[in-house]
């Protein structure tokens, strides 16, 4: 053995004693590393490893149905499966999707952009990447289990609307929350969720709307179940009972196909509802999935403007129906005494005009109810100057123009009645006597919703008692709003009516109903004067507006119809027909000659003809633009959003005037 | 040499008495992190290599440390030579050369060179006999050194070439190196991290960069260290239990019965259990230290505070992973982490230290 090792230097205890200082420092240093995470942080810690572990994937909460009035399905759900996409590994994810993309049938890019959207998610949160899975899906998913672990199939309720668009602008339609509903709800609403976003769907969502439940399960670091944890069932929405009567519903929808207008039929003794239809429509169908841009796109620049809810949106001029407003007035102020009558010649100059009468012949010599029997302009020219503006403004304006009627629907126009005050606020102008003289005959600046027609002469023919519109079936009574009326001026306007339909030469006696005491009003609205109609040049796309209030029966009234045709010229020939079919409707189901249809099972009303659905088909092909002055300009189609009030400009007092 | 009942009664106890104690809290822990895998029964391996451990802790402690220090330039030989056949036929496991085939098992090569990098340092500073460390011999003690690390880096085995790092740099404290002398190296080694990066592989330096910043990428590169710090931060002061750690259990801790074994730990038994653990290292660092202290010579002290520096260096640069103050190396835990060849090195390591203890009082 070699000396090597003979080395005589001594031990460097010194420095071995700082090693070991060093040592026991770093340890306490470390130390105080564990310290930190696990009595610090631990709590942060601790939901994060829970994060971990558990996987939540939610149970869908069925929406509740809406049934009519008698309990008769028209809108409810149907089982479907949507897609999820586990999001767990990221890279694994990034690896997987061509093929997912091509199993699924759907693009690459459209997967990104749904990632991409749902960002701000946690990562544990699954998302949806395929609302409805197809069969092939679903066997796509199946046999893909282990090579493509991070797919998931959801069962959701879809919603499923009657076809056709029947109805649709009263239900509206459900999608996915938007950002500004999520900020809105103060935490009810979390992204993903479908609510209500029009119609009744959004005015009772919170009724319809069930509480998702949650099943949590324990997964592995590989993302496979290894347990459940306990599981929040679902709480279903709960249904709504319409005061929609399906039958009535169904001959509205009928009698408006390929028309454009609106139907709105009430008990004008409790303000329900019976029947609303609006066309052009839409299929809300096509919403309960989720809607493209290009369609979304496609339905707002629809020339027709299916979206609009004409029975609450249209805002138009009344046209002679505006003339029962004036008779009322009449004979509410007494500023003219009751047997005030006037001579027609055909025309009548005022304020160094002529104004012409509808008939040219003239009526010669006419009382209130001849004036509104025959619709004589000149009667109503003279009234009008006799009243003056700021009288007809008070009487129709607590009649209920002007005002939202209040309807349990989102979205609904108020309609104008100008006054001189009003012309002085919005245009800083003042009011010509002229204007008062087309106002008396309802038109000028005067816009009405078909829903305010209903509800104005509805409450005119029952002494003034106005009772709130509405669509949902309750046992308490809707608000009232009273405004006192005579019985002898209820019996002069309802004789009127009467006549109107009724009596030799009244403007709606082809609608004459055997054995139903049917009255009404027609009115036929110039959508643009004369002088501007011959500007623009398109005398064939600006046809008249064609309106009919007619109620029955006669005395205790029981149902009260407002029918609003957009050009359809004459109010007696477009408009009461249709008013006519539904309080016939009515009165057969009364006597028990129809049976009501039988819808308690089904979704979709077997009740609705093919044709019905393929008449609205052929609606969307072909679309000839008609120019709807006064109709307010919708910039979104969820019709919710307030927007200004529209107001019909001004126009030069017409020539002429149709009934 | 003294008698047999002497050497019985020369054994360190007190340091038998810490290794068993850590060895213990491994088993258990490894038994905890597996026993509902599919590596079950790993517990069972792991007590199989504590036993032939102990064996030839025994064996190596018979043999007289100075005869070993004298094979020092031929066991340096060979261990070249074995890092050099590691490299060419060499067992391709994780996408690195490590391992060589020996009845059935595979060893980690570099296992044995740190053994013989310990063996020869230790011959070449007890031979220096300055006071002060002169430049020439610092270089090459270095030298001496920088082949093996040079080699492993190839396989490539970052981990294991970093370990041998303190094993120079203790003993030329402990030869009394000058501080000038060291702070240049100090600053050589830190112009050269630019050059190491630069030739660093791809994985090795995403490790480093989510090591600083790990919440950044949770599910990449930072996934590992994140959930090592979930684990051990969820554990809050008692832990969750044994065979109860969510992390552990279902899988989230990477490698949770070797390299990240603290974490499973930590998360079952709580800040307590790793008091405790910690305890045991620390009371085994100094009783090494201790050892070295009592050493008959200059010898034996480099070859103690030789073993001393690189477990320490393992129990520091492992603990501090798990935390999230390094980044991840692969750097195991010693003798609680599962793994044969690091399990004999250790014990390995320890029959030297034993040796050494057995003749302080011997001439």
């Amino acid at each position: 053995m070699s000396l090597w090792f003979q080395n005589e230097n001594r031990l460097p205890q010194t420095r071995l004693t700082v090693i070991s200082y060093s040592i026991v420092g770093l340890m306490a240093l470390l130390l105080l590393g564990f310290w930190k995470l696990q009595i610090v942080n631990s709590d942060r810690y601790s939901q994060l490893a829970e994060r971990n572990r558990v996987r939540s994937i939610p149970i869908i909460a069925p929406r509740g149905a809406m049934l009519d009035r008698y309990g008769r399905v028209i809108v409810d759900n149907y089982p479907s499966f949507s897609v999820l996409l586990l999001r767990d590994d990221p890279q694994q994810v990034e690896r997987l999707l061509p093929q997912i993309a091509d199993g699924l049938d759907v693009t690459l890019d459209d997967i990104k952009q749904q990632m991409e959207a749902a960002t701000a998610l946690p990562h544990f949160q699954p998302i949806v990447i395929k609302p409805e899975a197809t069969p092939g899906d679903i066997a796509f998913i199946e046999s893909h289990r282990a090579d493509i672990p991070v797919l998931e199939m959801l069962m959701v309720h879809r919603r499923r609307y009657p076809h056709g668009g029947f109805m649709a602008h009263s239900s509206g339609y459900v999608g996915e929350v938007s950002s500004e509903q999520i900020e809105e709800s103060g935490g009810r609403y979390k992204p993903g969720d479908i609510v209500g976003k029009a119609g009744l769907e959004r005015q009772y969502n919170d009724h319809l709307m069930g509480i998702d439940g949650m099943r949590r399960s324990v997964v592995n670091s590989v993302g496979r179940e290894v347990g459940r944890l306990e599981q929040t069932d679902a709480v279903p929405g709960k249904p709504i009972r319409l005061t929609i009567d399906y039958d009535l519903q169904l001959v509205a929808e009928e009698a408006l196909v390929g028309k454009k207008g609106a139907v709105v039929a009430m008990d004008p003794k409790t303000g329900e509802v019976l029947a609303m239809a609006s066309q052009p429509s839409y299929d809300p169908n096509d919403f309960a999935i989720r809607i493209s841009k290009d369609e979304w796109q496609q339905l707002n620049e629809d020339p027709e403007r299916p979206l609009l809810d004409r029975a609450i949106q249209a805002q138009l001029a009344p046209g002679s129906v505006f003339k029962i407003l004036m008779a009322t007035a009449m004979l509410e102020s007494k500023a003219v005494p009751a047997d005030y009558h006037v001579f027609c010649p055909g025309s009548a100059e005022f304020y160094g005009r002529v104004f012409h009468d509808w008939d040219a012949k003239g009526h010669g010599d006419v009382d209130v109810h001849k004036a509104i029997v025959h619709s004589c302009d000149v009667f109503f020219y003279n009234l009008g100057k006799q009243l003056g503006i700021d009288r007809i403004s008070f009487y129709a304006g607590n009649l209920g123009l002007g005002h939202k009627t209040g309807v349990d629907l989102p979205g609904e126009e108020p309609g104008v009645m100008p006054s001189e005050a009003w012309k002085e606020r919005l245009f800083h102008q003042k009011w010509y006597p002229g204007e008062t003289i087309s106002v008396a005959i309802g038109q000028g600046a005067i816009a009405v919703t078909p829903i305010q027609l209903a509800y104005v002469i509805g409450g005119i023919i029952t002494g003034g008692r106005f009772h709130q519109p509405h669509l949902l079936l309750t046992n308490e009574a809707a608000p009232e709003i009273d405004f006192p009326i005579s019985d002898s001026t209820v019996n002069t306007v309802t004789e009127g009516m009467y006549g109107v339909v009724n009596e030799q030469g009244g403007t709606g006696s082809g609608s004459k109903l055997p054995g139903i005491e049917l009255c009404g009003k027609t009115g036929s609205a110039q959508v643009i004067s004369n002088q501007g109609l011959a500007r623009t040049g398109k005398q064939a796309a600006l046809k008249d507006n064609a309106w009919f209030v007619g109620f029955a029966p006669r005395q205790n009234p029981e149902i009260v119809v407002s029918v609003l045709v957009q050009g359809g010229q004459h109010g007696a020939t477009a408009a009461a027909p249709i008013a006519r079919d539904v309080v016939k409707a009515y009165y057969d189901k009364k006597q028990g000659k129809i049976a009501p249809q039988q819808l308690t099972t089904q979704a979709v009303p077997p009740g609705i003809p093919p044709s019905f659905a393929a008449q609205a088909a052929a609606r969307a092909a072909q679309s000839e633009p008609v120019a709807e002055e006064g109709v307010p300009t919708k910039p979104d189609a969820a019709p919710t959003k307030p927007q200004p009030v529209s107001t019909t400009p001004p126009v030069a007092p017409p020539a002429t005037m149709n009934p | 040499m003294s008698e047999g009942t002497g050497i019985l009664r020369d054994y360190d106890w007190w340091l038998l008495t810490i290794i068993f104690a850590i060895c213990g809290v491994g088993v258990i822990e490894i038994w905890s992190a597996t026993h509902t895998s599919h590596l079950a029964g790993m517990h069972w391996k792991q007590v199989w290599w504590i036993a032939l451990g102990l064996g030839l802790m025994m064996l190596l402690s018979r043999l007289d440390y100075h005869s070993v220090l004298d094979k020092a330039p031929i066991l340096y030989v060979i261990g070249i030579v074995a890092l050099l056949a590691v490299l060419v036929a060499g067992h391709t496991r994780y996408g690195a050369k490590r391992w060589l085939p020996v009845m059935g098992e595979f060893f980690q090569v570099s296992e044995i060179a740190k053994l013989i990098i310990i063996v020869s340092l230790a011959r070449f500073y007890a031979e220096v006999r300055t006071e002060r460390l002169s430049i020439a011999d610092l270089c090459k003690a270095a030298a001496l050194t920088a082949v093996p690390i040079g080699l492993i880096l190839l396989q490539p085995d970052l981990g294991t070439a970093m370990v041998l790092v303190p094993v120079v740099a203790v003993g030329a404290y402990l030869a009394g190196i000058q501080w000038k002398h060291a702070a240049a190296m100090i600053l050589a080694a830190a112009l050269m991290v630019p050059i190491g990066w630069h030739h660093l592989k791809p994985y090795q330096k995403d490790r480093v960069t989510t090591f600083l910043r790990p919440e950044e990428d949770p599910k990449g590169s930072g996934y590992q260290i994140l959930q090592s710090k979930i684990a051990v931060g969820s554990g809050g002061f008692w832990g969750k239990g044994l065979g109860n750690g969510s992390q552990n259990q279902l899988g989230f801790v990477p490698v949770r019965y070797s390299d990240f074994i603290l974490a499973a730990l930590a998360e079952e038994l709580g800040f307590a259990g790793v008091f405790v653990t910690l305890v045991l290292y620390t009371a085994l660092l100094l009783r090494l230290i201790q050892n070295a202290q009592h050493a008959k010579d200059r010898a034996g002290m480099f070859l103690v505070m030789g073993v001393a520096a690189i477990l320490g260096f393992h129990v520091l640069v492992n603990v501090a992973m798990v935390i999230g103050f390094m980044p991840v190396t692969g750097i195991p835990l010693p003798l609680m982490s599962y793994g044969g060849s690091a399990m004999l090195f250790v014990f390995l390591a320890l029959g030297l230290v034993m040796n050494v203890r057995l003749r302080r009082f011997v001439n």
